[in-house]
């Protein structure tokens, strides 16, 4: 009986898994022209690239996340953690200028920044834990806050900055969508890889965390220091997937209870996987829509902040009636 | 064995744990009880490493609580809280194989699938192991945890109020459950217990706690008296003895 449900588990995973896959070679393959195709393949390519990291970065980062809160309303954006990238960002301009070896060699860039967010992960992670418990409400009410002050920090900074300075911000560093920061591509990939590896070997370990603080101290996890760890690999996959296209608010909050949902099991090895294949399905696929299909008119950030904006507020209900 | 030593616990400079020192023998039924407030489910989570004590020590088989290795120590105790909503889709039979992970790390063997199969079999929920939890009564959702931690097999077993929001006969069943894993498996169990009169029947040892301290221990012959009850829960006891168990009516 379990065994059939984890059977359809891993059919459902294989199906998105070959759509990922056909939606791929359709990206990179449609309105290719034998005069340009070399150089629309060198856009193609990295930009493809850069949507299947930035896609398993924010679902192993919310599923990982929402584990470790045991909470299917908490992300990591909604916790301002990727608004927080974007004011570090602005930081860095404002204080070491836009000549600087800190601002102008992206992946120099991309790794002092990864060290503020590591650093705000340890006081999150302070925060969510040494205190006693706190409802939900109050932690929603703090992430949103949070996120507030940290982008109005960034915009703030921008308006101070010199306007050729600003100009080198909003290019290089505020990554989007039309404007993936593909310079930091492979160091995203290595960072995704080595945190998915620190993911993997703990696999099982997250299916205990999964039912509770005490649960898991009871069945012998060394809970605080493991929590730790997947907090600092949690705000290392937030930067790499805000590092190359920017805040996504609600994708990881969408594909990560998606997976729950349309799963019929707890075990992480599946859900880990069926989100990250979501989103990457959702990235790709919204992409080749929105270029491809709409000409550029509807940015994919946009169609997909809609989506998970309705989905999200589905939940609160939801979560409110339960 | 479990030895406490002067065990203390503050929240904002108020002990709710004050000196307790306690020993609780192997093979034995040990029942806390007293008023709400007193400490016992602290004092408990403390025991199971739930909680940090601020002052003493907690040494279980003879090796103080921080030395003992997070796994080791969870296949020599464990511990059931009051409170142990799991918002998870979980079949019961998914539920009781978690307490073989201090054993396998979730990578359960044969032997482990025996001890879960042996486990649902003694909490006589064989039948339903593929029923989610959510679709449990509260009766069967505290079988299906109790077998969790009979799965998980240690030498002592602590359970805060284990028989909160359960029927009599359901508190009967469990109880005897209890003491059966005692003298059948040789198992220690601890518990809180708010009902007087089920720590008088199915208890080794009472202790009593008032205000973070250990007010008195022993048998239930002992406690369970006018001159000790009335004190600490500031109410009028009358005692009598019913088939050899002393039964208090205090409504």
């Amino acid at each position: 009986m379990t065994e059939e449900r984890y059977a359809a588990d891993r059919r459902l995973i294989a199906i998105l898994a070959l759509l990922v896959a056909v939606v791929s070679v359709l990206y990179i393959v449609v309105g290719l022209k034998s005069s340009t195709w070399r150089y629309a393949l060198s856009l193609r390519v990295p930009r493809l690239l850069a949507m299947i990291v930035t896609g398993a970065a924010a679902a192993y980062s919310t599923v990982t996340f929402q584990t470790l809160t045991n909470n299917r309303i908490l992300t990591p954006a909604i916790m301002g953690l990727d608004s927080l990238y974007v004011l570090l960002q602005s930081l860095a301009v404002y204080l070491f200028g836009a000549g600087s070896v800190v601002v102008s060699d992206p992946r120099l860039n991309f790794l002092v920044v990864i060290a503020g967010m590591l650093a705000f992960a340890v006081v999150l992670y302070n925060f969510l834990y040494r205190r006693e418990e706190r409802g939900l409400a109050f932690l929603l009410l703090v992430g949103i806050i949070l996120g507030t002050f940290f982008q109005s920090g960034a915009s703030f900074i921008q308006m101070v900055v010199d306007p050729n300075e600003f100009s080198v911000l909003q290019n290089r560093m505020l990554a989007s969508f039309n404007n993936m920061n593909t310079g930091i591509l492979w160091l995203a990939g290595i960072l995704l890889v080595g945190a998915m590896i620190v993911i993997a070997r703990q696999l099982t370990t997250l299916d205990v965390l999964a039912l509770g603080r005490e649960h898991a101290i009871n069945l012998g996890v060394p809970y605080d220091r493991v929590v730790r760890r997947l907090m600092v690999v949690v705000a290392v996959l937030v930067s790499v997937s805000t590092g190359l296209v920017g805040p996504l608010m609600f994708l990881g909050l969408l594909v990560a209870n998606l997976a729950r949902e349309r799963l019929h099991t707890y075990l992480h090895r599946y859900l880990l996987a069926a989100a990250a294949l979501i989103s990457i399905l959702a990235l790709v696929g919204g992409q080749f829509l929105a270029e491809r299909v709409f000409n550029f008119a509807a940015p994919i950030s946009v169609l997909i902040n809609l989506a998970g904006g309705l989905y999200f507020i589905l939940l609160l209900l939801k979560e409110s009636r339960a | 064995m479990i030895e406490l030593r002067d065990v203390t616990k503050k929240y904002d400079g108020i002990p709710v744990v004050d000196r307790v020192s306690l020993t609780i023998e192997k093979g034995t039924v040990t029942s806390f009880i007293g008023p709400n407030g007193a400490g016992k489910s602290t004092l408990l989570a403390i025991i199971s490493r739930l909680l940090r004590q601020d002052g003493g020590e907690v040494i279980i088989d003879g090796i103080p609580i921080e030395k003992w290795g997070s796994s080791e120590l969870a296949r020599r105790i464990s511990i059931l809280k009051q409170s142990n909503q799991v918002n998870l889709r979980l079949t019961i039979r998914e539920l009781v194989s978690f307490g073989r992970f201090p054993y396998s790390q979730g990578h359960l063997t044969a032997g482990d699938w025996a001890a879960v199969d042996q486990a649902l079999a003694y909490m006589k929920l064989t039948d339903i192991q593929h029923k989610y939890l959510h679709q449990l009564s509260g009766g069967q959702l505290q079988r299906a945890y109790i077998a969790m931690v009979i799965a998980q097999d240690t030498d002592y077993i602590l359970l805060d109020e284990p028989l909160n929001n359960l029927d009599m006969r359901h508190a009967v069943d469990i109880m005897k459950t209890l003491r059966a894993l005692v003298q059948d498996l040789g198992k220690t169990v601890v518990t809180v217990i708010h009902d007087i009169n089920f720590a008088s029947c199915y208890s080794d040892c009472i202790v009593v706690m008032d205000q973070g301290r250990i007010a008195c221990s022993g048998g239930p012959q002992r406690i369970i008296d006018r001159s000790v009850l009335c004190d600490v829960y500031e109410l009028d006891f009358h005692i009598e003895t019913v088939n050899n168990q002393r039964i208090c009516v205090y409504y």
